[in-house]
């Protein structure tokens, strides 16, 4: 639960981790709860170029579906294909073996400017709940 | 018509235990409380509680109440055993239908009808305005000067036929009853352990009065999961303690369960919900339960003469069961196709947790045939038909 402070967020309840020119991305902990059970995940293809605040991909729960977006620019370099088989990855460890794709970003600088501290998106989650 | 929220007696209980709670026909309700799909199997594989004090319980009493029941539903209660119960619809005078009801014989006299709680006013608004109705005419009378002076009970003048019989007082019990219910396989047993009733003996769709942790309580066997179980009405102070008791008869807590599994439940049994399935622009016959429209009865009903139409017509669309081909979930209000265009609409989709695949159930045009697909967000993705349920517990 919570808002691991080592990462970034976005409005959408996605989040962002980086390392190098890779960023990895997932749902937050608030989103899995508020979806419950997800039971499928549509991701986007490998090679896949993603513009920042497009739908690329829907996570279905059992009440509903959300579209997934691109949180920053880049190139779609793998996803988490265990998701097929188990989507309760997401529910269960939504910041680790529930991570959903990693992209390449080509500046992160700037990206991580638009982006949410976890201070941020505290409050956002927040005023949500 | 109020913006109030309201909460059932077990609302404490529903916050110790961590659930997700929304709002729901006027009243904040568990959603889950933790994994759905968890509560859902439990109630397959097990037993679960369920909290559904939003419901609403209208009783009808008097001489004149079987009668006036008959006057008011598609149904037939007059004909009911006392400690029998039976699944009815209320409809308008044109078919379409306002509720879908569990009547209970409580007593000779003594009637309880069990309506959605979205619905409950207009059930309680309609059941007390038909016993003023002259039934010999098929007429449908204005609201009864009584009820516009308001309060409860309410005696009214009972249907042509009521009134050769006696008087009828429809009571709104909604707020001086609480529903507590166990469902699932192990149901009985757990129950039996806290009741002075003999479950075991009880059949399906019924009833009686009995004790539940040393608490008076309606004990029936019904519900709305396609598995066996009991519904407990009590008075709302008793709830708790009636909970209690059947949540600590099992070491580290009875799973209970919230309205997620109840929906996804109740549509793998194929039983319609309400604003679904159901509405004011739906009959029973094309709903696929024309068999609760009781055309055989003597004397006139509310809607006879619309559903006895409808019944030599038959209906232009089609209730109809849909397997998804993909692992994409049909949802309420997506088109139903063929290779001809359009044929009808998605009524309710869910992931079923037991079959592991979407199930849907819509509204077709009678003639159309498949193979079908669902344009599910634009892209469409292939649906199978079937057979209704999706599950039968007893196969």
């Amino acid at each position: 639960m919570g808002v691991p402070a080592e990462l970034r967020y976005t409005q959408e309840h996605e989040w962002i981790s980086v390392e190098g020119s890779t960023a990895t991305i997932g749902i937050t902990d608030f989103a899995t709860q508020a979806l419950g059970d997800v039971v499928y995940v549509s991701l986007p293809a490998v090679g896949a170029a993603l513009a920042a605040g497009e739908p690329c991909g829907e996570v279905e729960s059992t009440k509903s579906v959300s579209d997934l977006y691109a949180p920053v620019d880049g190139e779609v370099l793998e996803v988490n294909e265990e998701l097929n088989d188990d989507p309760g990855l997401i529910n269960a460890e939504p910041y680790g073996l529930g991570w959903m794709f990693k992209i390449r970003v080509a500046d992160w600088q700037a990206a991580e400017a638009s982006l949410l501290s976890p201070a941020e998106y505290d409050a956002l989650t927040k005023s949500a709940g | 018509m109020t913006s109030t929220v309201r909460d059932t007696p077990l609302r404490a209980v529903h916050e110790r235990l961590g659930a997700t709670m929304t709002e729901f026909a006027g009243w904040r309700m568990p959603l889950r409380y933790g994994s759905e799909t968890a509560e859902h199997n439990a109630v397959r594989s097990s037993a679960a509680l369920f909290d559904l004090s939003h419901m609403g319980e209208i009783a009808l009493t008097g001489p004149g109440a079987g009668a006036a029941l008959d006057y008011a539903v598609c149904g037939w209660p007059s004909k009911l055993a006392v400690g029998r119960a039976r699944y009815t619809m209320l409809c308008a005078p044109d078919g379409g239908i306002l509720d879908d009801l569990i009547i209970y014989r409580q007593a000779a006299d003594r009637f309880l009808v069990v309506a959605n709680a979205s619905n409950t006013a207009v059930v309680l608004a309609e059941l007390r305005r038909r016993g003023t109705a002259p039934a010999v005419t098929g007429g449908y009378g204005g609201a009864s000067p009584r009820e516009e002076a308001g309060g409860a009970p309410d005696t009214m003048a009972p249907s042509a036929i009521g009134r050769a019989a006696g008087e009828t007082v429809v009571t709104d019990e909604s707020d001086t009853t609480g529903l507590v219910s166990i469902q699932g396989p192990n149901g009985c047993d757990i129950l039996s352990r806290h009741t002075d009733l003999p479950l075991a003996e009880m059949p399906y769709y019924a009833g009686a009065y009995g004790t539940v942790a040393g608490r008076p309580a309606w004990v029936a066997r019904t519900g709305y999961t396609g598995e066996d179980g009991f519904e407990i009405f009590c008075a709302p102070d008793d709830c708790e303690p009636v909970w209690d008791a059947l949540y600590h008869s099992v070491p580290g807590g009875l799973p209970v369960a919230g309205l997620a599994a109840r929906d996804t439940l109740r549509l793998e049994a194929g039983m319609p919900l309400y604003g679904n399935e159901l509405g004011p622009d739906v009959t029973p016959y094309e709903a696929g339960l024309g068999r609760v429209v009781r055309l055989d009865k003597p004397g006139d009903f509310v809607g006879r003469e619309a559903l006895a139409a409808r019944a030599a017509s038959g209906p232009r669309r089609t209730l109809i069961g849909l397997l998804g081909g993909s692992r994409r979930v049909p949802r309420h209000g997506y088109p139903v196709l063929t290779g001809s265009g359009p044929v009808g609409v998605v009524t309710s989709g869910a992931p079923s947790p037991t079959l592991g695949l979407p199930i849907a159930l819509a509204y077709v045009e009678r003639d159309a045939t498949g193979p079908f697909v669902i344009d599910i967000r634009g892209k469409t993705e292939p649906a199978e038909k079937t057979g209704l349920p999706f599950y039968d517990r007893r196969k």
